[in-house]
Protein backbone atom coordinates (compact mmCIF):
# COMPACT_ATOMS: atom_id res chain seq x y z
CA UNK A 1 0.00 0.00 0.00
CA UNK A 2 1.51 3.41 -0.84
CA UNK A 3 1.63 5.95 1.88
CA UNK A 4 -0.21 8.65 -0.46
CA UNK A 5 -3.33 5.89 -1.17
CA UNK A 6 -3.35 5.47 2.82
CA UNK A 7 -3.69 8.79 3.73
CA UNK A 8 -6.10 9.40 1.32
CA UNK A 9 -8.11 6.63 2.19
CA UNK A 10 -7.88 7.82 5.72
CA UNK A 11 -8.93 11.34 4.78
CA UNK A 12 -12.03 9.68 2.90
CA UNK A 13 -12.40 7.80 6.02
CA UNK A 14 -12.55 10.60 8.33
CA UNK A 15 -14.73 12.96 5.92
CA UNK A 16 -17.47 10.25 5.79
CA UNK A 17 -17.02 9.90 9.94
CA UNK A 18 -17.54 13.75 10.66
CA UNK A 19 -20.53 13.79 7.89
CA UNK A 20 -22.43 10.57 9.42
CA UNK A 21 -21.22 11.53 12.83
CA UNK A 22 -23.12 14.75 13.43
CA UNK A 23 -26.65 12.96 12.84
CA UNK A 24 -25.78 10.59 15.44
CA UNK A 25 -25.11 13.04 18.07
CA UNK A 26 -28.05 14.94 16.91
CA UNK A 27 -30.79 12.12 17.52
CA UNK A 28 -28.61 9.65 19.58
CA UNK A 29 -28.67 6.80 17.39
CA UNK A 30 -27.79 5.78 13.34
CA UNK A 31 -30.46 5.46 11.06
CA UNK A 32 -31.16 2.37 10.20
CA UNK A 33 -31.30 0.99 6.34
CA UNK A 34 -34.30 -1.12 5.33
CA UNK A 35 -32.58 -4.47 3.75
CA UNK A 36 -35.89 -5.15 1.58
CA UNK A 37 -35.39 -1.75 -0.13
CA UNK A 38 -31.99 -2.10 -0.35
CA UNK A 39 -32.36 -5.25 -2.77
CA UNK A 40 -34.63 -3.47 -4.66
CA UNK A 41 -31.77 -0.46 -4.89
CA UNK A 42 -29.39 -3.67 -5.34
CA UNK A 43 -30.85 -4.36 -9.16
CA UNK A 44 -29.00 -1.43 -9.80
CA UNK A 45 -25.62 -3.26 -9.45
CA UNK A 46 -26.60 -6.81 -11.28
CA UNK A 47 -25.67 -5.99 -14.64
CA UNK A 48 -21.89 -6.28 -13.49
CA UNK A 49 -22.03 -7.80 -9.93
CA UNK A 50 -23.63 -10.55 -8.11
CA UNK A 51 -24.22 -11.92 -4.43
CA UNK A 52 -22.49 -15.36 -4.54
CA UNK A 53 -19.82 -15.35 -7.97
CA UNK A 54 -17.32 -13.02 -9.15
CA UNK A 55 -18.80 -11.32 -12.52
CA UNK A 56 -17.62 -8.02 -14.17
CA UNK A 57 -17.85 -7.11 -10.17
CA UNK A 58 -16.59 -8.83 -7.61
CA UNK A 59 -19.04 -11.12 -5.69
CA UNK A 60 -20.61 -9.19 -2.24
CA UNK A 61 -21.31 -12.04 -0.23
CA UNK A 62 -19.03 -11.94 2.76
CA UNK A 63 -18.17 -8.17 1.71
CA UNK A 64 -18.82 -6.80 5.83
CA UNK A 65 -15.60 -7.01 7.32
CA UNK A 66 -13.47 -7.78 4.10
CA UNK A 67 -10.49 -5.38 2.99
CA UNK A 68 -10.78 -4.09 -0.38
CA UNK A 69 -9.17 -5.69 -2.98
CA UNK A 70 -9.51 -9.20 -1.36
CA UNK A 71 -12.40 -11.02 -2.64
CA UNK A 72 -11.24 -14.32 -3.59
CA UNK A 73 -10.62 -15.15 -7.44
CA UNK A 74 -11.45 -11.59 -8.83
CA UNK A 75 -8.46 -9.44 -10.55
CA UNK A 76 -8.73 -6.12 -8.75
CA UNK A 77 -7.73 -2.84 -9.66
CA UNK A 78 -4.39 -1.63 -8.08
CA UNK A 79 -6.33 0.96 -6.58
CA UNK A 80 -8.63 -0.86 -4.97
CA UNK A 81 -6.07 -3.53 -3.24
CA UNK A 82 -3.64 -0.58 -2.34
CA UNK A 83 -6.58 1.54 -1.21
CA UNK A 84 -7.03 -1.54 1.36
CA UNK A 85 -10.16 -0.28 2.89
CA UNK A 86 -12.18 -2.54 5.42
CA UNK A 87 -15.49 -2.53 4.23
CA UNK A 88 -17.72 -1.11 6.80
CA UNK A 89 -21.45 0.91 6.98
CA UNK A 90 -19.18 3.71 6.98
CA UNK A 91 -16.46 3.07 4.31
CA UNK A 92 -18.93 1.29 1.84
CA UNK A 93 -21.35 4.59 2.37
CA UNK A 94 -17.98 6.69 1.14
CA UNK A 95 -17.49 4.74 -1.42
CA UNK A 96 -20.58 4.13 -3.04
CA UNK A 97 -21.50 7.38 -2.97
CA UNK A 98 -18.84 8.18 -5.57
CA UNK A 99 -16.61 5.62 -6.14
CA UNK A 100 -14.12 7.79 -8.60
CA UNK A 101 -13.63 9.89 -5.62
CA UNK A 102 -13.51 7.80 -3.19
CA UNK A 103 -10.54 5.89 -4.69
CA UNK A 104 -9.54 7.33 -7.82
CA UNK A 105 -8.53 4.26 -10.27
CA UNK A 106 -11.26 1.70 -9.87
CA UNK A 107 -12.46 0.06 -12.96
CA UNK A 108 -16.31 0.59 -11.19
CA UNK A 109 -17.07 2.85 -13.49
CA UNK A 110 -20.33 4.15 -11.98
CA UNK A 111 -21.49 7.26 -10.56
CA UNK A 112 -22.82 6.07 -7.00
CA UNK A 113 -26.17 6.12 -4.99
CA UNK A 114 -26.16 9.97 -4.53
CA UNK A 115 -29.39 9.41 -2.17
CA UNK A 116 -28.36 8.99 1.49
CA UNK A 117 -31.47 7.26 2.35
CA UNK A 118 -31.04 4.50 -0.76
CA UNK A 119 -27.24 4.54 0.37
CA UNK A 120 -27.97 3.29 3.58
CA UNK A 121 -30.88 0.66 2.58
CA UNK A 122 -28.53 -0.77 0.05
CA UNK A 123 -25.46 -0.92 2.81
CA UNK A 124 -28.23 -2.44 5.23
CA UNK A 125 -28.98 -5.22 2.26
CA UNK A 126 -25.24 -5.96 1.53
CA UNK A 127 -24.50 -6.52 5.47
CA UNK A 128 -26.89 -9.38 4.88
CA UNK A 129 -25.13 -10.82 2.33
CA UNK A 130 -23.43 -13.20 5.02
CA UNK A 131 -23.24 -16.85 5.70
CA UNK A 132 -26.11 -16.74 7.03
CA UNK A 133 -27.68 -15.41 4.05
CA UNK A 134 -29.68 -17.71 1.74
CA UNK A 135 -28.49 -15.77 -1.13
CA UNK A 136 -24.69 -16.93 -0.09
CA UNK A 137 -25.34 -20.41 0.89
CA UNK A 138 -23.34 -21.33 -2.14
CA UNK A 139 -20.26 -19.41 -1.01
CA UNK A 140 -20.63 -20.41 2.36
CA UNK A 141 -20.63 -24.16 1.13
CA UNK A 142 -17.08 -23.83 -0.52
CA UNK A 143 -16.13 -22.11 2.79
CA UNK A 144 -14.97 -18.98 1.31
CA UNK A 145 -16.73 -16.73 3.76
CA UNK A 146 -15.67 -16.81 7.36
CA UNK A 147 -18.49 -16.01 9.33
CA UNK B 1 -16.66 -3.25 -38.42
CA UNK B 2 -20.06 -5.62 -38.68
CA UNK B 3 -18.85 -9.56 -37.96
CA UNK B 4 -15.53 -8.46 -35.87
CA UNK B 5 -16.94 -9.70 -32.78
CA UNK B 6 -17.65 -13.36 -34.55
CA UNK B 7 -14.44 -13.37 -36.14
CA UNK B 8 -12.31 -11.95 -32.88
CA UNK B 9 -14.05 -13.91 -29.77
CA UNK B 10 -14.95 -16.83 -28.33
CA UNK B 11 -18.73 -16.24 -28.63
CA UNK B 12 -19.48 -19.73 -28.10
CA UNK B 13 -17.98 -21.03 -24.13
CA UNK B 14 -20.81 -22.18 -22.93
CA UNK B 15 -22.04 -25.17 -25.04
CA UNK B 16 -22.67 -28.60 -23.43
CA UNK B 17 -24.43 -26.56 -20.43
CA UNK B 18 -27.80 -27.41 -21.68
CA UNK B 19 -28.28 -31.34 -23.51
CA UNK B 20 -31.67 -30.56 -25.09
CA UNK B 21 -32.43 -28.89 -28.50
CA UNK B 22 -29.31 -28.40 -28.24
CA UNK B 23 -28.18 -29.01 -31.95
CA UNK B 24 -31.48 -27.44 -33.44
CA UNK B 25 -31.50 -24.05 -31.50
CA UNK B 26 -27.43 -23.74 -32.40
CA UNK B 27 -28.64 -23.85 -35.68
CA UNK B 28 -30.37 -21.13 -35.12
CA UNK B 29 -27.78 -18.92 -33.57
CA UNK B 30 -24.98 -19.94 -35.49
CA UNK B 31 -22.87 -17.29 -36.79
CA UNK B 32 -23.40 -17.31 -40.02
CA UNK B 33 -27.16 -16.91 -39.71
CA UNK B 34 -26.63 -14.23 -37.61
CA UNK B 35 -24.03 -12.11 -39.62
CA UNK B 36 -26.95 -13.03 -42.15
CA UNK B 37 -29.66 -11.42 -39.88
CA UNK B 38 -27.04 -8.66 -38.94
CA UNK B 39 -26.46 -7.30 -42.79
CA UNK B 40 -30.49 -7.46 -43.79
CA UNK B 41 -31.70 -6.11 -40.22
CA UNK B 42 -29.04 -3.10 -39.90
CA UNK B 43 -31.05 0.01 -38.93
CA UNK B 44 -29.35 3.13 -39.94
CA UNK B 45 -29.88 4.64 -36.53
CA UNK B 46 -27.90 1.56 -34.91
CA UNK B 47 -24.68 1.99 -37.90
CA UNK B 48 -24.79 5.89 -37.11
CA UNK B 49 -24.67 5.24 -33.09
CA UNK B 50 -21.44 3.09 -33.44
CA UNK B 51 -20.23 5.57 -35.43
CA UNK B 52 -20.48 8.29 -33.33
CA UNK B 53 -19.00 6.03 -30.16
CA UNK B 54 -16.12 4.93 -32.59
CA UNK B 55 -15.97 8.87 -33.77
CA UNK B 56 -16.45 10.54 -30.42
CA UNK B 57 -13.20 7.92 -28.70
CA UNK B 58 -11.15 9.25 -31.86
CA UNK B 59 -11.62 12.80 -31.83
CA UNK B 60 -11.56 12.33 -27.69
CA UNK B 61 -7.71 11.40 -28.54
CA UNK B 62 -7.20 14.06 -30.78
CA UNK B 63 -8.29 16.61 -28.16
CA UNK B 64 -6.41 15.08 -25.41
CA UNK B 65 -3.09 15.36 -27.25
CA UNK B 66 -3.86 18.71 -28.52
CA UNK B 67 -4.35 19.88 -24.80
CA UNK B 68 -1.15 17.73 -23.60
CA UNK B 69 0.68 19.69 -25.99
CA UNK B 70 -0.56 22.80 -25.26
CA UNK B 71 0.28 22.33 -21.28
CA UNK B 72 3.33 21.27 -21.86
CA UNK B 73 4.44 24.59 -23.83
CA UNK B 74 1.98 27.16 -22.22
CA UNK B 75 3.31 29.13 -19.04
CA UNK B 76 0.03 30.09 -18.07
CA UNK B 77 -0.54 26.42 -17.69
CA UNK B 78 2.47 26.25 -15.70
CA UNK B 79 1.07 28.99 -13.38
CA UNK B 80 -2.20 27.43 -13.00
CA UNK B 81 -0.49 24.26 -12.01
CA UNK B 82 1.38 25.98 -9.37
CA UNK B 83 4.81 26.27 -11.09
CA UNK B 84 4.74 22.29 -10.85
CA UNK B 85 6.17 20.31 -13.55
CA UNK B 86 4.64 20.61 -16.68
CA UNK B 87 4.51 16.35 -16.86
CA UNK B 88 1.44 16.71 -14.15
CA UNK B 89 -0.48 18.34 -16.38
CA UNK B 90 0.33 15.42 -19.44
CA UNK B 91 -0.27 13.41 -16.12
CA UNK B 92 -3.92 14.59 -15.80
CA UNK B 93 -4.71 14.52 -19.48
CA UNK B 94 -3.40 10.76 -19.32
CA UNK B 95 -5.59 10.24 -16.04
CA UNK B 96 -8.68 11.32 -17.66
CA UNK B 97 -7.61 9.12 -20.71
CA UNK B 98 -7.08 6.03 -18.76
CA UNK B 99 -10.63 6.98 -16.81
CA UNK B 100 -12.95 6.53 -20.00
CA UNK B 101 -11.00 3.57 -20.99
CA UNK B 102 -11.91 2.11 -17.70
CA UNK B 103 -15.21 2.90 -18.21
CA UNK B 104 -15.50 1.57 -21.76
CA UNK B 105 -14.27 -1.73 -20.67
CA UNK B 106 -16.30 -2.20 -17.63
CA UNK B 107 -19.41 -1.49 -20.23
CA UNK B 108 -17.62 -3.94 -22.94
CA UNK B 109 -17.18 -6.37 -20.51
CA UNK B 110 -20.96 -6.57 -19.58
CA UNK B 111 -22.01 -6.62 -22.77
CA UNK B 112 -19.62 -9.78 -23.24
CA UNK B 113 -21.63 -11.42 -20.70
CA UNK B 114 -24.83 -10.64 -21.83
CA UNK B 115 -23.73 -12.10 -24.99
CA UNK B 116 -23.23 -15.11 -23.39
CA UNK B 117 -26.40 -15.02 -21.21
CA UNK B 118 -28.79 -14.51 -24.64
CA UNK B 119 -26.46 -17.32 -25.88
CA UNK B 120 -26.79 -19.64 -22.87
CA UNK B 121 -30.86 -19.03 -23.23
CA UNK B 122 -30.84 -19.71 -26.55
CA UNK B 123 -29.22 -23.30 -26.09
CA UNK B 124 -31.43 -23.95 -22.91
CA UNK B 125 -34.21 -25.15 -25.44
CA UNK B 126 -36.51 -23.92 -22.77
CA UNK B 127 -37.50 -20.98 -25.45
CA UNK B 128 -40.97 -21.23 -27.84
CA UNK B 129 -39.53 -20.81 -31.63
CA UNK B 130 -40.64 -16.51 -31.40
CA UNK B 131 -39.08 -16.15 -28.25
CA UNK B 132 -36.50 -17.16 -29.30
CA UNK B 133 -36.01 -15.25 -32.17
CA UNK B 134 -36.47 -12.01 -29.57
CA UNK B 135 -33.18 -13.30 -28.17
CA UNK B 136 -30.98 -13.69 -31.07
CA UNK B 137 -31.74 -10.06 -32.43
CA UNK B 138 -30.95 -8.77 -28.36
CA UNK B 139 -27.91 -10.79 -28.40
CA UNK B 140 -27.14 -9.74 -32.07
CA UNK B 141 -27.17 -5.61 -30.74
CA UNK B 142 -25.45 -6.67 -27.50
CA UNK B 143 -22.51 -8.12 -29.78
CA UNK B 144 -23.03 -4.51 -32.01
CA UNK B 145 -22.31 -2.87 -28.26
CA UNK B 146 -19.02 -5.08 -27.56
CA UNK B 147 -17.94 -3.72 -31.19
CA UNK B 148 -18.57 -0.36 -31.22
CA UNK B 149 -17.14 -0.43 -27.40
CA UNK B 150 -13.97 -2.07 -28.13
CA UNK B 151 -13.31 0.25 -31.02
CA UNK B 152 -13.65 3.07 -28.94
CA UNK B 153 -11.14 2.07 -26.36
CA UNK B 154 -8.65 1.23 -29.19
CA UNK B 155 -8.85 4.67 -30.50
CA UNK B 156 -7.90 6.28 -27.36
CA UNK B 157 -4.65 3.42 -27.03
CA UNK B 158 -6.49 0.90 -24.75
CA UNK B 159 -6.71 -2.74 -25.17
CA UNK B 160 -10.43 -3.95 -25.21
CA UNK B 161 -11.95 -5.96 -22.56
CA UNK B 162 -12.74 -9.69 -23.85
CA UNK B 163 -15.40 -12.33 -22.64
CA UNK B 164 -14.44 -14.61 -19.97
CA UNK B 165 -14.34 -18.60 -20.51
CA UNK B 166 -16.81 -19.29 -18.09
CA UNK B 167 -19.47 -17.13 -16.31
CA UNK B 168 -20.70 -19.45 -13.63
CA UNK B 169 -24.17 -18.19 -14.98
CA UNK B 170 -26.86 -20.04 -12.83
CA UNK B 171 -27.84 -23.04 -15.06
CA UNK B 172 -29.72 -25.03 -12.19
CA UNK B 173 -31.90 -22.04 -11.92
CA UNK B 174 -33.31 -21.89 -15.23
CA UNK B 175 -35.85 -24.37 -15.78
CA UNK B 176 -38.67 -23.09 -17.86
CA UNK B 177 -38.87 -19.89 -20.17
CA UNK B 178 -40.03 -17.42 -17.97
CA UNK B 179 -36.74 -18.00 -15.76
CA UNK B 180 -34.91 -17.51 -19.14
CA UNK B 181 -36.88 -14.22 -19.24
CA UNK B 182 -36.20 -13.28 -15.95
CA UNK B 183 -32.61 -13.68 -16.10
CA UNK B 184 -32.36 -11.45 -18.90
CA UNK B 185 -34.33 -9.00 -17.38
CA UNK B 186 -32.40 -8.86 -15.03
CA UNK B 187 -29.54 -8.21 -16.47
CA UNK B 188 -31.06 -5.78 -18.84
CA UNK B 189 -32.48 -3.84 -16.34
CA UNK B 190 -28.86 -3.86 -14.59
CA UNK B 191 -27.37 -2.53 -17.88
CA UNK B 192 -29.67 0.07 -17.40
CA UNK B 193 -28.18 1.29 -14.65
CA UNK B 194 -24.99 0.35 -15.11
CA UNK B 195 -24.69 2.59 -18.83
CA UNK B 196 -26.88 5.43 -16.19
CA UNK B 197 -24.23 5.26 -13.69
CA UNK B 198 -21.24 5.50 -16.18
CA UNK B 199 -22.47 8.40 -18.62
CA UNK B 200 -21.68 11.12 -15.63
CA UNK B 201 -18.10 10.13 -15.39
CA UNK B 202 -17.32 10.17 -18.94
CA UNK B 203 -14.07 12.44 -19.42
CA UNK B 204 -15.30 13.45 -22.87
CA UNK B 205 -19.03 13.84 -22.84
CA UNK B 206 -19.43 12.70 -26.36
CA UNK B 207 -18.91 9.42 -25.25
CA UNK B 208 -21.58 9.80 -22.91
CA UNK B 209 -23.86 10.76 -25.56
CA UNK B 210 -23.15 7.67 -27.67
CA UNK B 211 -22.82 5.63 -24.52
CA UNK B 212 -26.59 6.86 -23.72
CA UNK B 213 -27.70 5.53 -27.34
CA UNK B 214 -26.68 2.33 -25.90
CA UNK B 215 -28.71 2.55 -22.66
CA UNK B 216 -31.84 3.43 -24.75
CA UNK B 217 -31.45 -0.10 -26.75
CA UNK B 218 -30.68 -1.71 -23.16
CA UNK B 219 -33.75 -0.06 -21.70
CA UNK B 220 -35.85 -1.58 -24.78
CA UNK B 221 -34.66 -5.07 -24.44
CA UNK B 222 -35.68 -4.48 -20.75
CA UNK B 223 -39.33 -3.49 -21.18
CA UNK B 224 -39.96 -6.22 -24.30
CA UNK B 225 -38.75 -9.09 -21.63
CA UNK B 226 -40.72 -7.56 -18.68
CA UNK B 227 -43.93 -7.44 -21.26
CA UNK B 228 -43.38 -11.01 -22.08
CA UNK B 229 -43.49 -12.24 -18.54
CA UNK B 230 -46.16 -10.25 -18.22
CA UNK B 231 -45.70 -7.26 -16.36
CA UNK B 232 -46.02 -3.63 -16.76
CA UNK B 233 -43.54 -2.80 -19.50
CA UNK B 234 -42.49 0.35 -18.30
CA UNK B 235 -42.71 0.29 -14.94
CA UNK B 236 -41.90 4.00 -13.91
CA UNK B 237 -40.93 7.39 -14.76
CA UNK B 238 -37.67 6.99 -13.56
CA UNK B 239 -34.85 5.29 -13.44
CA UNK B 240 -31.18 5.03 -11.87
Amino acid sequence: MRAGDGACAAAVSMVAAGFIGLPFLATGAPPRGDPVVGERVYARCIACHSPDRNRTGPLHCGLFGRVSGTAPAYDFSAALREAAITWNAETLDAFLKAPLEAVPGTTMGFAGVADDGERRDLIAYLKMLNAASEACGSVAASNALES
Amino acid sequence: MEGDYERNSNIWPIKNQFETKRNSDKASMSPHNVEEKKENEMKSSQASSRTLLIDTAQESRRRFIRQAGTAAFSGIAVALLGGRSTALAASVVDDAVAQDIRILNRAAAAEHEAVAAYQLGAESGLLQPEVLKVAVAFQDQHKQHVDALAKAVRSLGGQPAGPRKDYGFPVDKLTAQEDVLQFAAGLERGAVSAYAGAIPLFDNRDLSAAAASILADEAMHWAVLRHALGLDPVPGAFFS
